[in-house]
């Protein structure tokens, strides 16, 4: 068991390496540069000036270099400006190299690079952003698991009924249905000034200090409605398999009541297989989250990427591109890990 | 002219609907909360062998919860029927009604031949025995032919790009007026479902953003099965090296987070790069790569005509393909201009080739898990003993018999590709400003979404039908083709 979690965690390590390099290269393409020096410096500056303004900020190098610049694993850049002051990745700009200056300054020593769009440090940028999309996702999950099971194992234990068939309808309608079209049908119903019932707030904004169910309610239910349906399907199909199993008809035959079989003979191994399946749900509901953020103006994490993304931040965005992979990773780290902890039949050699 | 109504000279009808609807939820609910009190009632036997159903109270209800849905089933094709022939003074309902009579009627001579002819049409035939599937088909049809007529111009009753400053956000049913001059002899007299914040007519943009998504999203998971296939059959049936270096490539991609994706791929500084026509020129060589093989491992034995065959494959898919890939003044013209048979905006080849990357992996392990397991049957093993080549025993054995999946999660996948095409639009990444995909549609409308809701409802309510018709119609041929 060790040794599968350090090969799995190897290459969990090696996939995020990578994912990092093609947002670091296809961040620091000639145009994206551009566009930075453009946006940093004056809009207005000529190519000469644009090359040697990139040049004086450590740019030009080598693109293996500056990814192994920003990893920490490459001593940072020290230029020489043309007016004689020195400028460095790991200090701003001294008239000479500081002594107490570190010799590396990356991801790894903690130094996540500045935020040129919030105009703060990145670490601290996507702290805050990650709270308030935990707390998101939080209510997301106590509401998007518990009814997504309680459908799937409902639907699952008479295959074929009526009662079976109506909520496996209803679970197709909810995964056919796009955040941003659930977002745009439940505002126009429930917040909307016009038509709408005007229960919720259209806008999630205030939920940033002081969720209530007012202000909080439509961005989960958009997030949890999508993914619903899809663990409810996978649960409904993993219910009905175990139903079909010898042991539970020799406990039906025996004379165990319908609801003891399904609550204590079913259940457990019915649960296997959603499980791996909820912590896949991850990087969908990252997808959701910045739909989400977006469509309600809810600052989180989502929000930061868009921001990030649309604005060319590349030190944010490649911050926000390792958390979103390492939480990609650990998700099916711990749904492998799991499956064989739940799964007696599967043992790891 | 006073503003449409919804319903018009139908408004008697709408009581008898919301009667006859209301009955059927509570009937449900009636019916299910019965069901946990009382059994069903006994089936009895008659003398002649036969058995009749038996009668109690939960028959009853089931009676009535029936005649509950074919009224309101009856009332909605009359509100159809009489839609088409009153037109516009049945309201906006009889004017979108009137206004899709080339779909009414081509859809009503599609599902009835098919149903005729079901027995002789195999899977597709099946389809009919199932409901869910039958309406899956029908909704999918529906959007697909709206579309079709829609870009023969047969459907909407704007030009979808026309602005009227007098018609800014009206609601649904409004009189078409001009801020300017006269409006126009023969113009359509209202907007069906409103202007959006720019006085475009929503029904039209609505009808002719069908087009866009009928015209990529299938085309796009046509590609990415090709993509997948070719790489997938190959990483199953010989293993090794290769397979495991794919699989990483495939689980990378899959781990990247699709918004950030679409972020870095689809901006035009990266279109500016030429990274995403390089892209397109490694994809859209593999249909000519995939047919090339699949046609070679065929006849090989017969040169004459594989020579053939393969001659006109290459050349004729091999200038589609240069005319594809080069652009008067982009970063590969390879074809003089001349000889270029259509160029395709940037935005577009851009959006195709992203959406075909990021479904691609998934269609390659789909397609690897498949063959992992046919490989270890017993006609594959009697074709390596026949001594056939590797090449004609992928896809000639191992293809054709992976067909039922493939063709299910074909159909997932073609929602799934107008959710990704929808979500790009929704962040404006892409397509051109005005373009009236339903995804750009939302985007422009969610900005005033509590006050004038119709501009975001309209799109969002065609892309939850054609998406929830495609899972329909997946259901059912899955249901059906386990059925075998």
């Amino acid at each position: 068991m060790a040794g599968f979690i350090l090969r799995r965690f190897g290459i969990m390590i090696l996939t995020a390496l990578c994912l990092t390099f093609v947002v670091f290269f296809l961040t620091n393409l000639a145009p994206n540069l551009e566009k930075l020096a453009k946006t940093q410096g004056n809009a207005r500056m000529t190519d000469a000036e644009v090359t040697s303004w990139l040049a004086n900020r450590g740019y030009d190098q080598n693109i293996f270099v500056k990814y192994g610049e920003w990893l920490g694993v490459v001593p940072g850049y020290v230029i020489e400006q043309p007016d004689g002051t020195y400028r460095g990745r790991c200090f701003d700009q001294a008239e000479a190299i500081p002594d107490d200056a570190p010799r590396f300054c990356g991801v790894v020593q903690g130094d996540w690079g500045y935020s040129s769009v919030f105009r703060d440090e990145v670490l601290g940028i996507i702290g805050l952003r990650l709270g308030l999309t935990g707390k998101l996702m939080f209510w997301v999950m106590m509401v998007m698991v518990p009814s997504a099971l309680i459908l799937g194992v409902l639907a699952g234990m008479r295959e074929g009924s009526r009662l079976d068939r109506g909520l496996s309808s209803i679970s197709i309608v909810t995964t056919a249905t796009p955040e941003y079209v659930s977002g745009v049908i439940l505002i126009t119903v429930f917040a909307s000034s016009a038509v709408g019932l005007k229960w919720f707030k259209g806008t999630a904004t205030s939920a940033m200090e002081n969720a209530t169910f007012e202000n909080f309610f439509l961005p989960v239910i958009t997030i949890a409605l999508y993914g619903m349906g899809y663990i409810a399907r996978m649960t409904r199909a993993s219910m009905a398999e175990v139903m079909q199993q010898q042991y539970i008809r020799t406990a039906i035959l025996k004379g165990v009541p319908f609801r003891q079989v399904v609550l204590k003979h079913a259940l457990r191994n019915a649960l296997i297989a959603p499980f791996t399946v909820i912590m896949l749900q991850f990087p969908w509901l990252l997808n959701g989250v910045v739909i989400v953020e977006t469509l309600f103006n809810y600052k989180g994490f989502g929000w930061t990427l868009v921001q990030a993304a649309s604005n060319n931040d590349i030190e944010l965005l490649l911050g926000v591109s390792v958390v979103s992979v390492f939480v990609v990773l650990i998700t099916q780290l711990i749904s492998d890990i799991g499956y064989v902890y739940l799964n007696p039949r599967i043992r790891v050699s | 002219m006073e503003p449409l109504s919804w319903t018009g000279a139908l408004a008697p009808l709408i009581t008898p609907l919301w009667i006859a609807a209301g009955a059927l939820v509570a009937l449900a609910i009636l019916r299910f909360v019965v069901s946990l009190l009382i059994v069903p009632a006994q089936s009895v036997a008659l003398p002649d062998g036969t058995l009749t159903a038996g009668s109690g109270p939960l028959e009853l209800i089931d009676r009535a919860v029936r005649w509950a849905l074919g009224s309101v089933l009856a009332l909605l094709a009359l509100f159809l029927i009489g839609g088409v022939i009153l037109d516009l003074s049945a309201g906006i309902i009889g004017g979108m009604a009137r206004r899709l009579l080339p779909v009414w009627i081509a859809l009503v001579a599609t599902l009835a031949l098919s149903y005729t002819f079901r027995r002789r049409l195999g899977l597709y035939g099946k389809l009919f025995d199932s409901t869910i599937g039958t309406v899956g088909f029908a909704l999918v049809m529906f959007w697909v032919f709206a579309a079709f007529f829609g870009a023969m111009d047969l459907i909407a009753t704007f030009d979808p790009l026309a602005q009227s400053g007098a018609m800014k956000n009206e609601p649904p049913g409004t009189p078409f007026d001009k801020m300017i001059g006269d409006v126009d002899e023969g113009a359509y007299p209202v907007y069906l479902l409103g202007g959006d914040n720019l006085g475009r007519d929503v029904f039209s943009r609505m009808v002719s953003g069908a087009w866009v998504v009928v015209q990529i999203a299938p085309l796009a998971t046509a590609f990415a099965f090709m993509v997948g296939i070719t790489l997938g059959l190959p990483a199953a049936y010989f293993g090794g090296k290769f397979d495991t270096i794919l699989t990483f490539l495939a689980n990378l991609i899959l781990a990247f987070p699709v918004i950030l994706l679409f972020y870095l791929l689809v901006t035009p500084e990266i279109i500016e790069t030429g990274i995403p026509t390089y892209m397109s020129a490694v994809i859209f060589l593999f249909p000519i790569l995939f047919l090339t093989i699949l046609l070679n491992a065929r006849y090989h034995t017969r040169p004459a005509l594989r020579t053939g065959l393969l001659v006109a494959v290459i050349l004729g898919l091999g200038w589609i393909y240069l005319s594809l890939i080069s652009e008067p003044f982009g970063v590969l013209p390879v074809l003089p201009e001349a000889l270029d048979l259509f160029d395709i905006p940037g935005g577009i080849l851009t959006v195709f080739v992203s959406v075909v990357f990021v479904n691609a992996p998934t269609v390659f392990r789909i397609v690897r898990g498949l063959a992992l397991d046919i490989k270890t049957r017993d006609y594959v093993a009697a074709a390596q003993t026949r001594g056939e080549g590797p090449w004609y025993i992928m896809l000639w054995e191992i293809l054709p018999n992976a067909r039922g999946p493939l063709i299910v999660d074909f159909c997932l996948r073609v929602g799934y590709t107008t959710i990704l095409l929808g979500t790009l639009g929704f962040f404006g990444l892409g397509l051109p400003p005005e373009s009236p995909d339903w995804g750009s549609t939302i985007n422009d409308g969610r900005r005033l979404l509590a006050i004038y809701p119709h501009p975001a409802l309209a799109p969002a309510i065609a892309l939850l039908t054609l998406v929830l018709g495609l899972n329909l119609l997946a259901d059912g041929l899955r249901e059906e083709s386990l059925r075998d």
